[in-house]
């Protein structure tokens, strides 16, 4: 089991003068990594285990960086020193420093990535408790059991430093805003208590449809063959479309769409829907949720989540990078990016310590960059620095209550579809309760993470706030509204803190210097990882991304205690 | 296996060593258990492997607490693994473990997999169990059904095409419209009705195979004396001492010769509950019927100068509702319907077959489904049966939708084509035989009518693609049977039918001379047409084991055999034939068009039948 790093930092300050910088040894690196989120983790695992000589440095106290799981106090101080601040820019005649010996230095600053950062705090007693919470940045999120990222734990041998339980229930939001279980598999659908014998039928057969559609392409038939296989023709079919043809009544076409399949825009919105899924990909998720069911015998669903937060994925690949010799510097950060003055490439980075080490490659966090006066400046510095842009908006939440959703689950997975709690909802709102037996919070509370793509700070907000008001009551006297508490109707958790944010999306960028992509919004961590070890491939088209390991015990046990042992 | 034995000696052996304490034996069987476990480990599907386990631990000594873990990770692996479920079935029993634990384990993996026969065939087990031992909450059986009902529905909603739920859906049904006791159905003489002959057959008819009819257990009242002389035989030739059709023969004693007097004859059930199911269930519900008998003496003595009878259509002239005939049947067939005690269906029963006729019309309006097509079709039969409020007009509402499903299955699933065909020929001949309106259709007049061999009239199922024959309850007043042109592979049943004289059963299936061993049973049979079948064209019987052969001597005229067989040749079908038409008095016989037969043959049949006077048409001399 992974200790937890970021336990142990208490308010730690983000500023690196208050630290002794000790020097590095060597100076040469074939690659230098700036942040530990997940992306630049699995590049600095997967370039040792190629053979590469690698620095990982944090400027942070903790791993993980936007993707870290910290304490409350901690989430605070980080959502705002990575928020966009003027005061970093003051110094800009200090940008650039002409060494001696050839090389440019180019002064990097903060890209803050959080903004409209709301914290609401209802009752004092759950910040005495900071340092209990263990709460994701880039909440919420889950694996699924057959996703690309539990495959990459497997083959890195990660999966030793973090263990996972299953998330107990999914419910989805319907037409009544009443949140009915999502009946995800065969035997779901065979227990599910509200849908209708008809409906059963319909939601099963269609599964039915798409795993003889899965075999059928894998023994090679091809559209048309049979009866077996989807045709071309509805492949690119937009899914939601496919689903009508399928005659699917809009209930179903919802819990497939939304809650199976986790689509973020609303697929009947028609010419001004952003993203329309294609029935090709609509399949390839069912088949990567059904596939997920029952991949583990301990795992009774489809999704999982790690023991102790999110933030323990990108420490378990930073441990598997250690074990094949990259060298980790924690609260080191790097001031600026050296450059070659007559070719301007790249050459290496210096410290906050004045130590310049360099390295034939760099990767970085998006939110290091340097200020767009420069790339003005110096046109050799673009070619370095393809600074990435923001392509999209997302809102995100975390809320903390004393009480579960439904009684007895401790974890589960909501999704609110479009239009679900109100009229011109565009995206789907999705949120996450965690209980304490996943040491995310103290005994007796629950953690709840809520994500929504938006456009702008204003409809994320809004977005957040409808969720919340259908999720929580909100307590104005800081404990437990005992007026409401009716026997008859199940009453709502009440909301003790509460921190929203809006982040950016930015995507990763190759080049001279690479940068990884920031979380993005969805559940899963495919997206990203695709990204990722296409960046890797780019840096070294030579050397596999993680070869295959002759690890054949993949069998990726979860903590579970239904198992008894019956060895001997 | 041999291996297992060896082990098992062994073990003895070990076992029985001098002093043996309590440790040893316990590290014997536990190195056994070992060894077992390691052995399913590689291959949990080894009957020897579940065998030995359950022998090594009935020795007892060892924890069960251990065995159900062990079995939670065999089911765990191998949710359908039968091996597994047997032996949890022996470690429940062993351990006592109730059976609504156990019946909730069933529900947890049904809820996990519901493709899942062991599961639902445990869980129709338990239940079984619970019903009779009385447990609360499980007895009456409508307490749970209706629950069950709900819970099989929704695996076959959510996959129809998985058989493991419509198999357990079968159960409940069966255990729905099972009646709980054998009843008396029918009788011939039906009640109050009225006989012209001395002699003459009575058959009591029951809803499923009885033993246990006798003079004790049915009383024989003549006006006021309990006749002492009643012997009851049982109508079935493969079963023993016990069937569904019982018969004696009753002759009145007429002191006075001549008169007109008439003897009420009331035949009852005795006040034992003697007669019982093949279950042991006591029919213990009273019965009665009454019938009287005019005493007039026979006036044609029969056998003289008969012509050939031929049942053509040139033959026969359509009834006349109001003839005297008809007139006849049509009070028989009130009679008949009248006045039997049928068992009161219970309102839940209509009500939860009902509900479910509702739920698969539905399923199928939606769904292409051969099993469930199936299931609605014994649905509505089911629902036939029990809204029978008032048993003189049974309820045949749903028969052309049973008779289409059918229908469509035999297109649908033609592995299953013949199973399909005989479900649609009984449930053809319950619709004819419902009521008199509808049998009337089938009821043809004989043009000549000085044939008293035959009766009046001849009940004409021909040409129907009949595969089986049913509905005996309601033929048992049936003369002249005409069931030519079918594709009857069986007669089973018709021998309830004792006043037969006279059967046609041209061109059909019929592939033996043991599917005809019903006939044996019919005394008064005087015309016989069994050519155009298939008797002798398949050289292999699949049924033969199931008939008396030669040595078993179970037939009474055996020595008659001796005489007429020559000796040689095809003794099977010689036997066969002899066994069959060897205590008939047969006057006419066709044959002809059938494989076994030849020259041979037909001299053997002439031998063996010496009132016959016509052999395929050509009259004997």
């Amino acid at each position: 089991m992974a200790t937890r790093s970021s336990a142990s930092s208490d308010q730690q300050s983000f500023m690196a003068d208050t630290q002794p910088h000790p020097p590095i040894d060597p100076t040469n690196f074939d690659l230098i990594v700036i942040g530990t989120g997940l992306p630049e983790s699995i590049i600095a695992a997967a370039a040792s285990t190629a053979g590469k000589s690698v620095l990982h440095l944090d400027p942070n106290s903790n791993y993980g960086s936007h993707y870290s799981s910290l304490t409350l106090n901690d989430l605070i101080s980080f959502l705002n020193t990575q928020s966009p601040n003027p005061n970093l820019n003051i110094n800009q005649q200090h940008l650039v420093t002409e060494s001696s010996d050839n090389t440019i230095a180019i002064d990097l600053v903060t890209r803050g990535i959080y903004s409209g950062v709301e914290i609401c705090c209802y009752d004092q007693s759950v910040e005495k408790e900071s340092r209990k919470f263990s709460l994701d940045l880039a909440g919420p999120r889950v694996l699924f059991c057959a996703d690309l990222c539990v495959e990459m734990l497997l083959k890195s041998s990660g999966n030793q430093y973090v263990e996972f339980k299953n998330v107990d229930a999914s419910y989805v939001c319907d037409g009544n805003g009443e949140l009915m279980n999502v009946p995800d598999s065969k035997s779901a659908v065979f227990k599910d208590k509200t849908l209708k014998y008809s409906e059963k039928n319909q939601l099963n057969s269609f599964f039915k449809l798409v795993q003889g559609h899965l075999e059928g392409v894998k023994s090679g038939a091809s559209g048309g063959d049979d009866g077996k296989v989807i045709s071309e023709e509805d492949l690119e079919r937009p899914f939601g479309a496919f689903l009508e043809k399928m005659k699917l009544p809009p209930k179903i076409k919802s819990i497939i769409l939304y809650a199976i399949a986790m689509v973020d825009y609303d697929q009947d919105a028609g010419e001004t829907c952003k993203d329309v899924l294609k029935t090709r990909d609509g399949i390839d998720r069912l088949a990567l949720y059904h596939s997920s069911v029952g991949r583990f015998p301990n795992a009774l669903g489809a999704l999982i989540y790690p023991i102790y937060g999110q933030g323990e994925l990108p420490q378990a690949f930073c441990r598997r990078a250690a074990v094949k010799g990259c060298l980790y510097v924690l609260r080191m950060p790097v001031i600026s990016v050296l450059l070659e003055k007559d070719s301007g490439n790249y050459k290496g980075v210096k410290l906050v310590s004045g130590q310049e080490i360099t390295s034939n490659k760099l990767v970085m966090d998006p939110s290091f960059t340097i200020t767009s006066s420069y790339s003005e400046a110096l046109q050799d510095v673009s070619k370095v620095f393809n600074v990435g842009t923001v392509t999209g908006k997302l809102a995100r939440g975390i809320c903390i209550t004393k009480s579960p959703l439904k009684p007895d689950t401790s974890s589960c997975l909501v999704i609110y579809p479009p239009r679900s709690l109100y009229p011109d909802q565009a995206t789907s709102i999705r949120v996450l309760q965690l209980g304490s037996n996943l040491a995310v919070c103290p005994s007796g509370m629950f953690v709840f993470y809520i994500s929504v793509l938006c456009d702008d700070a204003v409809e994320g907000k809004k977005s957040l706030h409808a969720a919340i008001d259908s999720l929580f009551s909100v307590g104005t006297s800081g404990t437990t509204d005992t007026s409401s508490s009716d026997q008859t109707t199940e009453v709502k958790p009440t909301l003790l803190w509460s921190a929203l944010y809006i982040q950016d999306i930015i995507e990763g960028v190759m080049g001279p210097v690479v940068m990884t992509p920031t979380p993005d919004g969805n559940l899963n961590y495919n997206d990203l990882l695709h990204a990722t070890s296409k960046l890797f491939r780019n840096m070294y088209p030579d050397d596999e991304f993680f070869p295959e390991t002759s690890n054949t015990d993949t069998s990726d046990q979860l903590e579970d205690d239904s198992e008894a042992g019956i060895d001997s | 296996m041999t291996a297992w034995n060896y082990r098992k000696l062994a073990f003895h052996h070990n076992q029985s060593q001098p002093l043996p304490d309590s440790d040893h034996i316990k590290s014997i069987i536990d190195e056994e258990l070992r060894v077992v476990e390691s052995a399913l480990r590689k291959n949990f599907k080894s009957y020897g492997a579940w065998h030995h386990r359950k022998w090594v631990i009935s020795k007892g000594n060892a924890s069960t607490e251990r065995e159900l873990k062990l079995l939670n990770l065999f089911q765990k692996q191998d949710t359908r693994n039968f091996h597994a479920w047997n032996y949890r079935r022996f470690i429940a029993g062993l351990k006592n473990i109730s059976d609504e634990k156990e019946l909730q384990f069933t529900t947890d993996m049904i809820n996990d997999n519901f493709s899942n026969y062991s599961a639902w065939h445990n869980r129709s087990v338990l239940l079984s169990h619970l019903l009779e031992k009385k447990v609360e909450g499980y007895f009456p059986k409508e307490l749970f059904l209706k629950e069950e009902y709900e819970f099989v529905r929704n695996a076959v909603f959510t996959d129809p095409d998985d058989q493991s739920g419509w198999f357990y859906h079968l159960w409940l049904l069966d255990q729905t419209v099972k009646v709980d006791m054998p009843n008396l159905v029918s009788s011939w003489p039906p009640h109050g009705s009225e006989i012209t002959k001395t002699t003459f057959p009575v058959v009591i008819y029951f809803s499923e195979a009885v033993e246990g009819v006798n003079l004790h257990t049915v009383s024989v009242q003549v006006e006021n004396d309990i006749l002492q002389n009643i012997i009851w035989s049982p109508l079935s030739a493969n079963k023993f001492e016990c069937g569904q059709a019982w018969l004696t023969h009753l002759t009145v004693p007429f002191r006075e010769m001549n008169s007109s007097k008439i003897f009420e004859v009331k035949i009852s059930s005795g006040d034992s509950q003697g007669i019982k199911s093949l279950n042991g269930v006591p029919c213990s519900q009273h019965w009665s019927f009454a019938f009287r008998v005019s005493a007039f003496p026979d006036l044609q003595p029969q056998g003289q100068s008969l012509r050939r009878i031929l049942m053509t259509d040139e033959h026969f002239s359509p009834t006349d509702i109001n003839s005297n005939a008809m007139m006849s049947l049509s009070n028989l067939y009130d009679e008949l319907a009248g006045d039997y005690e049928q068992p009161t269906s219970s309102k839940w029963k209509s009500e939860m077959i009902a509900s479910e006729i509702d739920q698969y019309r539905e399923l199928l309006s939606w769904a292409e489904c051969k099993i469930g097509k199936l299931t609605l079709a014994r649905l509505l039969m089911a629902n036939n049966a029990m809204i029978t409020d008032t048993p003189a007009a049974p309820n045949m509402t749903h028969m052309e939708e049973v008779l289409q499903l059918y229908s469509e299955l035999m297109e649908l699933d033609p592995a299953h084509y013949q199973y399909y065909k005989d479900e649609h020929s009984l449930v053809f001949l319950k619709q004819v035989t419902s009521s008199k309106e509808s049998l009337m259709k089938y009821c043809w007049r004989y043009k000549e009518t000085s044939l008293n061999i035959t009766g009046d009239m001849c009940l004409r199922l021909s040409n129907l693609s009949l595969s089986r024959i049913g509905s005996f309850e309601r033929l048992l007043w049936v003369q002249s049977l005409d069931l030519s042109h079918n594709q009857l592979h069986s007669i089973e049943g018709l021998e309830a039918l004792q006043l037969l004289s006279c059967l046609n059963l041209s061109h059909n299936k019929l592939g033996s001379f043991m599917a005809l061993d019903p006939l044996r049973f019919l005394k008064s049979l005087k015309v016989l047409n069994i050519s155009y079948n298939e008797i002798g064209a398949h050289p292999v019987d699949t049924k033969r084991y199931l008939c008396s052969s030669p040595l078993s001597h179970t037939l009474d005229y055996d020595k008659k055999f001796e005489e007429v067989a020559t000796g040689d040749g095809k003794m099977v079908d010689f036997w066969e034939a002899y066994s069959v038409f060897g205590g008939l008095d047969l006057m006419q016989l066709d044959i002809v068009g059938n494989a076994a037969v030849d020259e041979k043959f037909v001299l053997f049949l002439a031998k063996l039948l010496p009132g016959l006077k016509w052999l395929d048409g050509e009259e004997l001399h």
